[in-house]
């Protein structure tokens, strides 16, 4: 690690003044920031963070919406997540409890880890992801690998999920990291169904319309029997190739439809 | 009734009050008043031509001591190999020099350029980063057929090619060829043995300190083997003399093999230390350790099987090209020749054998001895090939198998190696009885019934352990000799210390080591402490591995006590007014034999120590004896071991559902310990077998350099194991009658995991897959059943 000075506000103004510093970083969770700075990979001036500010914390349910604060824990979401069944089960599996102890649905979606899991839920929720100067539709927000709508010094304070009438997210884990080789998150809404693919494409996180416009038709899962994803954009790695990752798009929907609930 | 103490008793590990606590004393817990604090800038590139290393700006940097690179070391030994094996035109090995510090090229990521001593780690770091190095990077040589191929860019520039040594073995060539020309059917398999990072929870330590009052250097070091790190070190690399040098290696957290060898971080920390005359310090990240630690296994063999019309072995060939790496590492050359020709034989009667090693320099991190170290590759290789001529024959795999076993013993192999008991008929008889064959198929229509596939791995196994006969690894090339040596100081309370020359990094010597001394003296084992890793403190010892502990050392600490109890018997016969011959030693009391006349232990070894009525004229007071064994072969533990999977076709993936191993360790001393190591070695074939790779892309650069694809086995990988070590055939060279435990898991168990998936595959109808290679991922089975 470098030598950094480090802040801790207590609310967003604060933190939002704090990030207007040359080479200011947001520190959340941390769980992809610190190893990067032990590793020497990126060298801030301060680290602001964001785990002192209670108005980034928690969730709540309205008007068939969960919103939830920007620095609040995957475990958070697990334990208080119920209404939105899909998404507590998605958060109780990320990482280990380490992880899910320390890391944050805004920090994960910000960082836009290719292989993350939120992502898949944000997108496949049409969630909107609100921060200290907007609202972004998900559909907006994830722009490729590590890569985001937000702009420099931009906050997510708030993820809002619609909650649909079935969801589920089937992960395929990576062997070491166990990361998502291949993640899908489906959620069947009145006005049709999404689903969104995390792991498997060289441009991070995306929706699959071929399978949309078929479970939408018709939510099962012999519905997507016979679709096919292209493996030309796939990512190949140690752990798989592109056409073995654009299989498993495949039966990890089909599989994601069937456990729906 | 089991025991409850002594020999065969299972107490609890007295050391893991200490480990588990958080009490533990490892290299990294030491610091030394003054200690400075090194950071090694390691190489990016896999071959590249040092133009310039320039230090200035750097050198001036806050906190910086002083920075060393290779021209420190012009003069200065390097690291030494030591076992020369001689190839098949009895030339000696090509052995490159192995330079402390890179002098001239880089050849591999994580060769060590400079080394930044500092008053802080961040300063080190800091200071490392501001040294000019202007390095012309060069093409690597990476795969091995590759680095032996005319034109392949030269690891080393001074030798002709990138071939280490062209090695053959085995029986005559026309005994070979003959039994390939009658053969009635032939067997071939072509397969990749992984190449395979350690990874022991704590990463390699080295703190050297100097004391200029006496010329005396200490390192403290993460060392199996602290008696040959000084060695090494001191004779061949710095030139200190052994009694101006003292090694200590203390508790050590896991070392699989690679913490066999002597490193280069070890030899600086010694050597910059005197140069500063201040206390040097390494910590490795996890990260150097991936591009530093010796690796393991990396083989690439073809091997065939010659059968007769009775389905009889008649013939064995191999043709193996094994990767060096950069440099040979402390026994690197040792592991594709001795320890992996020598075990060709198997646990079958095959004739005639021929091996035949080509040992490859490449751009990549020297690879050793890991767990098994060539014993594993031998394995899996032979009993993948004996799974797939019974699948080519459509006979039983079992059937097949027991139809060569040997069966009369001593045998021996035509692969040097005499195989003095074992029994594989009565460990084959124990696995079927544990793995419930008959209910096998219908576990398997269950797993259909899921949509899975169900497939069953057998395989057998034998190891040669106990490492080794001096006088016959000398004729092989070991410039060491194997023996090992204990002092048993009794004291004058009766308490004991044994200082052993093994090294216990895990494996419970600790407890095991006071249950023999305790069975043999009738004492109870909470007085006796084994003392052991720092090379001041016990007589000698060539340290731990290759399952050698209890069976050499261990037999040097049986014979160390004989002589005590010899000397005790004479005091206790002038103290009991009665001849030497008559007294009987049990439970701790010394007794004229047919009498009530006795004296206890404790009364005996007061006498020693407090000699006013004592036979001084006759022997010397005091109660300490120290003996050598030099084993007079190996030890041949042998087994048979099953797995069940279940194979995902949607997904490729694999799970273990079962697993049983049926082990001849002959004797056991702690069957809890001896269990305890089965589970770990099974865990670590397992890894090998369905998770763990280390790959390297064509430019050399490591790609597996983390944990983030590095894929290391969890608990939630490995099933609850069978395990069962009752089909027991002693040694019959060694006084405990013991041969080993530790590696046995590991050897054993990749052949199973791959033959089960083979047979789950073949179920469901994918007969065209006829192996797959290690590690068998899911993205790799899914290829394989749409290739």
């Amino acid at each position: 690690m470098y030598s950094f000075d480090m802040v801790r506000p207590t609310s967003v103004a604060d933190a939002v003044a704090a990030l207007g510093q040359e080479d200011a970083q947001a520190l959340s969770g941390g769980q992809t920031l610190i190893p990067t700075l032990k590793q020497r990979l990126a060298m801030p001036s301060v680290l602001v963070s964001l785990s002192g500010i209670d108005e980034l914390k928690g969730l709540s349910v309205s008007d068939g919406v969960m919103e939830i604060k920007g620095a609040t824990t995957h475990a958070t979401v697990a334990r208080e997540g119920g209404d939105y069944p899909g998404l507590a089960a998605l958060a109780a599996n990320i990482g280990d409890p380490a992880v899910r102890n320390r890391g944050t649905i805004g920090g994960s979606i910000a960082n836009n880890d290719p292989s993350a899991c939120y992502p898949a839920a944000a997108l496949g929720s049409g969630a909107t992801i609100v921060t200290n100067t907007r609202e972004i539709a998900a559909d907006e927000f994830f722009q490729g690998m590590f890569t985001t709508a937000l702009e420099e010094g931009e906050i997510v304070t708030a993820v809002r999920f619609p909650i649909p009438e079935k969801a589920a997210y089937m992960k395929f884990e990576q062997p070491a990291s166990r990361f998502a080789l291949v993640g899908v998150f489906v959620a069947k809404y009145a006005d049709g169904v999404r689903v969104a693919v995390t792991g498997a494409s060289n441009d991070g996180v995306h929706r699959w319309s071929a399978a949309e416009e078929a479970l939408s038709a018709n939510f099962a899962p012999d519905a997507v029997e016979g679709l096919s994803v292209p493996a030309d954009n796939m990512i190949a790695d140690l752990h798989g190739s592109a056409a073995y990752r654009a299989h498993l798009v495949g039966v990890m929907t089909k599989r994601a439809v069937a456990a729906a609930d | 009734m089991p025991k409850d103490h002594g020999i065969g008793a299972s107490p609890k590990r007295r050391e893991d009050v200490r480990f588990l606590t958080g009490a533990g004393q490892y290299t990294d817990d030491i610091n030394v008043y003054g200690q400075t604090y090194v950071h090694f800038l390691r190489s990016d590139v896999a071959h590249g031509r040092i133009n310039s290393v320039n230090t200035e700006v750097a050198s001036a940097m806050p906190g910086v001591v002083r920075i060393f690179t290779g021209a420190d070391f012009d003069g200065i030994g390097g690291l030494p190999c030591g076992w020369q094996v001689t190839d098949k035109h009895g030339e000696p090995m090509k052995e490159p020099a192995h330079p402390v510090l890179a002098q001239g090229k880089v050849r591999h990521v994580g060769d060590p350029i400079a080394a930044v001593v500092a008053e802080s780690l961040e300063e080190a770091r800091n200071a490392a980063e501001a040294i000019e190095v202007d390095i012309e990077e060069l093409p690597a040589a990476v795969n091995m057929k590759a680095a032996l191929a005319e034109g392949a860019p030269k690891v080393h520039d001074d030798l002709s090619d990138n071939l280490c040594y062209d090695w053959q073995f085995g029986s005559d060539q026309a005994d070979v060829d003959a039994a390939f020309e009658k053969a009635a059917h032939v067997t071939t398999l072509e397969l990749v043995n992984n190449r395979l990072v350690a990874n022991p929870m704590e990463p390699r330590v080295a703190l050297g300190d100097y004391s200029r009052a006496n010329d005396e250097s200490t390192l403290y070091t993460t060392s199996q083997n602290p008696h040959v790190i000084r060695l090494l070190m001191g004779a061949f690399v710095l030139g200190i003399p052994e009694h101006k040098l003292r090694v200590v290696a203390p508790d050590v957290g896991g070392g699989f093999g690679t913490k066999i060898f002597h490193y280069a971080e070890e030899a600086f920390c010694t050597f910059a230390a005197r140069q500063i005359n201040r206390p040097v310090k390494w910590t490795s990240t996890r990260s150097e350790a991936f591009m530093s630690d010796a690796h393991g296994r990396d083989h690439v063999t073809k091997i065939e099987l010659a059968l007769d019309a009775e389905n009889n072995f008649i013939g064995l060939r191999t043709d193996t090209l094994a990767n060096m790496g950069a440099y040979l590492s402390t026994f690197s050359s040792s592991v594709p020749t001795w320890l992996h020709g020598t075990l060709m034989a198997g646990n079958y009667k095959t004739p005639a054998i021929q091996v035949n090693v080509k040992a490859v320099f490449t751009n990549t991190v020297p690879v050793d001895a890991y767990r098994g170290a060539g014993r594993p590759e031998a394995t899996f290789q032979l009993e993948r090939l004996v799974d797939k001529a019974a699948r080519e024959l459509g006979v039983d795999p079992i059937a097949l198998r027991r139809q060569n076993f040997i069966t009369s013993f001593p045998y021996e192999t035509p692969v040097a190696v005499a195989y003095d008991t074992g029994d594989y008929v009565a460990t084959m008889d124990k696995l079927e009885e544990m793995i419930d064959r008959a209910g096998f198929d219908a576990r398997r229509k269950e797993s259909e019934a899921k949509g899975k596939l169900r497939g069953l791995g057998i395989n057998c196994y034998i190891e040669a352990c106990g490492i080794a006969p001096s006088n016959l690894v000398g004729q092989l090339g070991a410039r060491a000799g194997l023996y090992d040596a204990a002092t048993v100081r009794v004291n004058a309370t009766g308490s004991i210390s044994v200082m052993v020359g093994a090294h216990s990094h895990g494996q419970g010597h600790e407890t095991a080591f006071p249950q023999v001394v305790a069975e043999m003296l009738g004492i109870d084992e909470s007085m006796i402490d084994i003392v052991h890793g720092d090379s001041s403190k016990i007589p000698f010892g060539m340290g731990t591995y290759g399952s050698r502990s209890l069976a050499v050392c261990g037999s040097a600490m049986v014979r160390a006590t004989e002589k005590i109890i010899n000397k005790a018997k004479k005091i206790a016969g002038h103290l009991l007014e009665a001849s030497e011959a008559d007294i009987e030693l049990k439970d701790g009391q010394f007794t004229v034999a047919g009498t009530d006349k006795s004296v206890a232990w404790g009364d005996v070894t007061l006498a020693a120590y407090v000699p006013h009525n004592y036979p001084l004229e006759d022997i010397e007071p005091g109660l300490e004896e120290t003996a050598f064994y030099d084993p007079s072969n190996f030890t041949y533990p042998a087994g048979a071991y099953a797995c069940e999977v279940e194979l995902d076709p949607e997904t490729g993936k694999v799970t273990i559902e079962r697993f049983a191993a049926a082990d001849d360790f002959g004797n056991v001393v702690n069957p809890m310990i001896v269990e305890g190591q089965v589970h770990g070695g099974l865990a670590q074939g397992i890894g090998q077998a369905l998770l763990e790779t280390c790959s390297y892309d064509e430019d050399g650069q490591l790609l597996s350099a983390s944990y983030m694809d590095y894929a290391m086995p969890r608990a939630d990988d490995v099933p609850f194991y069978a395990v069962d070590h009752s089909c027991a055939t002693p040694c019959t060279h060694n006084p405990l009658g013991v041969k080993g435990c530790g590696e046995a898991g590991a050897i054993g168990s990749p052949p199973a995991v791959v033959n089960a998936v083979i047979d789950a595959l073949h179920s469901g109808g994918h007969t065209q897959v006829t192996h797959i290679d290690m590690p068998v991922s899911p993205g790799r089975v899914w290829a394989a059943m749409h290739g």
